[in-house]
């Protein structure tokens, strides 16, 4: 059996998954990338490979992905997170035709034929509005941790607007409505609804089309995925592994140069 | 016999080949190295007339009026390309901090900042020194151009003249000449050329002589029906010149010698060049694996990185809208009817200009125009922070393009002279990630 890795490097998180022939994932790690980058994606990848029993030697083929991909110094290659996250989604959702990956520091949204080729995609741009840095500076500004989040969100009763779309400006305009008396979860619900919208208009510049599937680590937020689906108006894929589905395209990109090696071995190293 | 045959066959190959690898040695990459000579040669000359005072007319690229104003001896000045000048010699962000501190907003024109604080430093620019103008000549064709003389005005109380060019009346209908509507618009556009000569001969005190513009409008012809060709040339697989780095120095060249024998010379010459490497299948890079049209003004302040990130996977531009709207319409190779100047150069420009005007506005066009003849594989589009005039209608018109072909697409916003708003990395990422679309599209039309 032929295993293959994808180490997903982000700007916030790195994450590790290791796959089996099938496609299955064996294992997967997720570490913060802290300011060493190279070590960060050499501990997911051994922490993911430790937690699967699975030897170095095992893993024949690594991709690196994300902002860090060329400083996964083990890897054999890279490819983007963009072409990643719109392989994973259709692997792991296989009617996906429309990806949104919000990450720590972007947004994206994909278009995938039905076999994840990228047929078009849009980020943010010079701004980290609408992305998981948004989120984090309200937590931050409301002293809520991360993981609650969304929880805290839906329970709002009046959703606050928030105006701004800048991400520091954000911070004091959370901090005004709580000066004016307003409830933490109204004005964070007003946070995810700004957030949805920025994604939906990033979503409308590549074209909606069903299903859409939510990657990336703000997919960990239950608050997002539902201010998501009401401001599409449609039901979004979520799993588990959504926060792993850039390291998951890699490791299948992995493991196609494998199967094509085997196919045609000089071809295969010429590529 | 057959010996000495093959000998004197084996000498003549030879002194074929001896030609070849000279002609080879003269040709390929002449029109960079005399591009850039006359570059200099240009500055120098600009540089002098700064130094003893003489009078210079500032111009835009998209309608100079350098037919008329060098039958007056005029040299002409483009702030446009001295502001570029400034971000491809990484110094931009001075020019704009010092004319930001004197109060222009950090969003309008950077082109305009430039120039402003080349201004406020008395011309002093990284290639010499610029001559204050005695007069600005300029046309419609941007809207900031009208905003930017009466800056000049303003500072040096100089005349500024605005030629009104008339645009497209309608997208799909061009009038043409000899038409009703055109030629309405020719004599609008001749009557304003006859009152440009008189305010010329007010500044100058130089009577003008109508023998001595046709020359300048023979030379002008030379430049722009070459142009043409070697635009046309770029068909060629592999594509004979990069349209965004040769190419941006052979526009620099069509302005700024635009009615010079020089000028109309180098463009021969490149015609010569171009036409050469075309038979002996030199390309503008060793392995062109992808074609690709790009729209908008350039990336300045990282031009050569800007192309690096494109040529790293195999792919070249073979053309651009810049090349078309930034020589003022000379794509259209228009030539100029020397027994009737003014009434010629009222309606080369109408032409050129209204063309340069619809390459911006309607890109789309343009490049479906680029697709038919090209083999294009991706359209790449640079929207600009500081030039909402070009930018405006850039995501419509991808929109358009990718609706109605099959072809890849690249949206990437930065600037053309402001670094604080390029950010290589996430350019890279885009760029990787969309060159990775194109291997997996060509793989999967392969394949079916």
């Amino acid at each position: 059996m032929a295993y293959s890795a994808g180490v997903d490097v982000g700007s916030t998180q790195t994450k590790a998954v290791i796959i089996d022939e099938d496609g299955a994932i064996v294992s997967r790690a997720l570490i913060d990338t802290g300011a060493n980058v190279v070590m960060a994606a050499q501990n997911s990848f051994n922490m993911a490979r430790e937690d699967a029993g699975i030897g170095e030697q095992e893993i024949e083929y690594v991709i690196g992905t994300g902002y860090g991909r060329y400083r996964v110094t083990f890897g054999n290659a890279q490819v983007t997170e963009i072409s990643c996250h719109g392989r994973g989604a259709v692997k792991m959702f296989p009617k996906t035709r429309t990806v949104v990956d919000m990450g720590g520091q972007d947004t994206k949204a994909i278009r995938v034929s039905p076999t994840g080729e990228i047929l078009d995609f849009c980020m943010n741009d010079k701004c980290a509005a609408g992305t998981g840095r948004f989120l984090g500076a309200a937590a931050a500004a409301l002293d809520i941790p991360l993981e609650e989040l969304g929880p805290t969100a839906l329970k709002h009763q009046h959703a606050i607007r928030i105006s701004t779309t800048c991400t520091v400006f954000a911070e004091s305009e959370v901090l005004s409505w709580l000066g004016k008396g307003k409830k933490i979860e109204d004005i964070l619900w007003g946070v995810h609804q700004s957030m949805a919208t920025r994604s939906a208009a990033l979503l409308r510049r590549v074209g909606i089309e069903e299903e859409v599937t939510f990657t990336g680590g703000v997919t960990k937020n239950i608050g997002m995925v539902q201010a998501l689906e009401d401001r599409l108006e449609l039901k979004v894929n979520v799993s588990n592994d959504s926060h792993y589905m850039g390291a998951l395209g890699a490791a299948l990109f992995a493991m196609d140069h494998i199967f094509e090696s085997r196919r045609s071995p000089q071809e295969s190293v010429e590529k | 016999m057959a010996e000495k045959n093959q000998s004197n066959g084996s000498a003549e190959n030879n002194r074929v080949k001896a030609q070849t690898d000279d002609l080879h040695d003269t040709l390929v990459g002449r029109g960079n190295r005399d591009g850039a000579q006359l570059f200099r040669d240009w500055f120098e000359e600009l540089n002098h007339t700064a130094e003893t005072g003489g009078q210079s007319a500032y111009v835009f690229v998209m309608g100079s009026f350098n037919e008329i104003l060098k039958t007056f001896d005029l040299p002409v000045v483009f702030p446009e390309i001295n502001s570029l000048q400034t971000a491809v010699r990484r110094v931009s962000h001075e020019f704009l901090s010092e004319a930001e501190d004197y109060g222009y907003s950090p969003d309008i024109c950077g082109y305009v900042k430039a120039d402003v604080a080349v201004q406020l430093r008395g011309g002093d620019h990284p290639m010499g020194k610029i001559p204050k103008p005695s007069l600005a000549v300029y046309t419609n064709a941007c809207n900031t151009y009208i905003k930017w003389a009466e800056i000049w005005e303003r500072m040096y109380k100089i005349p500024v003249f605005t030629i009104d060019v008339p645009g497209s009346r309608d997208v799909h209908d061009n009038s043409a000449p000899g038409e009703r509507h055109f030629e309405n618009d020719r004599r609008y556009v001749e009557a304003q050329i006859h009152e440009l000569i008189k305010l010329c001969e007010k500044v100058t005190g130089k009577k003008f002589d109508i023998d001595k513009l046709r020359e300048i409008m023979g030379h002008a012809n030379d430049i722009s029906v070459s142009w043409k060709r070697i635009l046309e040339l770029n068909q060629n697989r592999p594509s004979l010149f990069n349209a965004l780095t040769d190419g941006t120095i052979y526009l620099g060249v069509a302005n700024g010698f635009r009615g010079e024998e020089a000028g109309g010379r180098y463009f021969k010459e490149l015609v010569e060049e171009m036409e050469y490497k075309a038979k002996h299948g030199i390309g503008a890079i060793t392995e062109e694996k992808y074609r690709l049209v790009f729209v908008g003004v350039p990336c300045y302040p990282i031009f050569r990185r800007f192309n690096e990130m494109f040529s790293e996977w195999g792919g070249t531009f073979i053309h651009s809208t810049y090349l078309w709207f930034a020589s003022g319409g000379a794509n259209c190779g228009f030539e100029y009817d020397l027994k009737n100047p003014i009434a010629s150069l009222a309606e080369g420009t109408l032409l050129s200009v209204r063309d340069a005007m619809d390459s911006m506005f309607h890109q789309e066009r343009a490049v479906e125009n680029m697709m038919k003849d090209f083999s294009v594989d991706g359209v790449i589009y640079h929207p600009i922070k500081s030039c909402r005039t070009v930018s405006t209608g850039l995501a419509d018109g991808r929109r358009y393009l990718t609706d109605k072909h099959d072809i890849a697409t690249l949206f990437l916003e930065s600037d053309m002279m402001d670094r604080r708003v390029v950010s290589e990395a996430q350019m890279k990422n885009r760029i990787d990630a969309f060159f990775e679309g194109l291997a997996s599209r060509r793989r999967h039309k392969e394949t079916v």
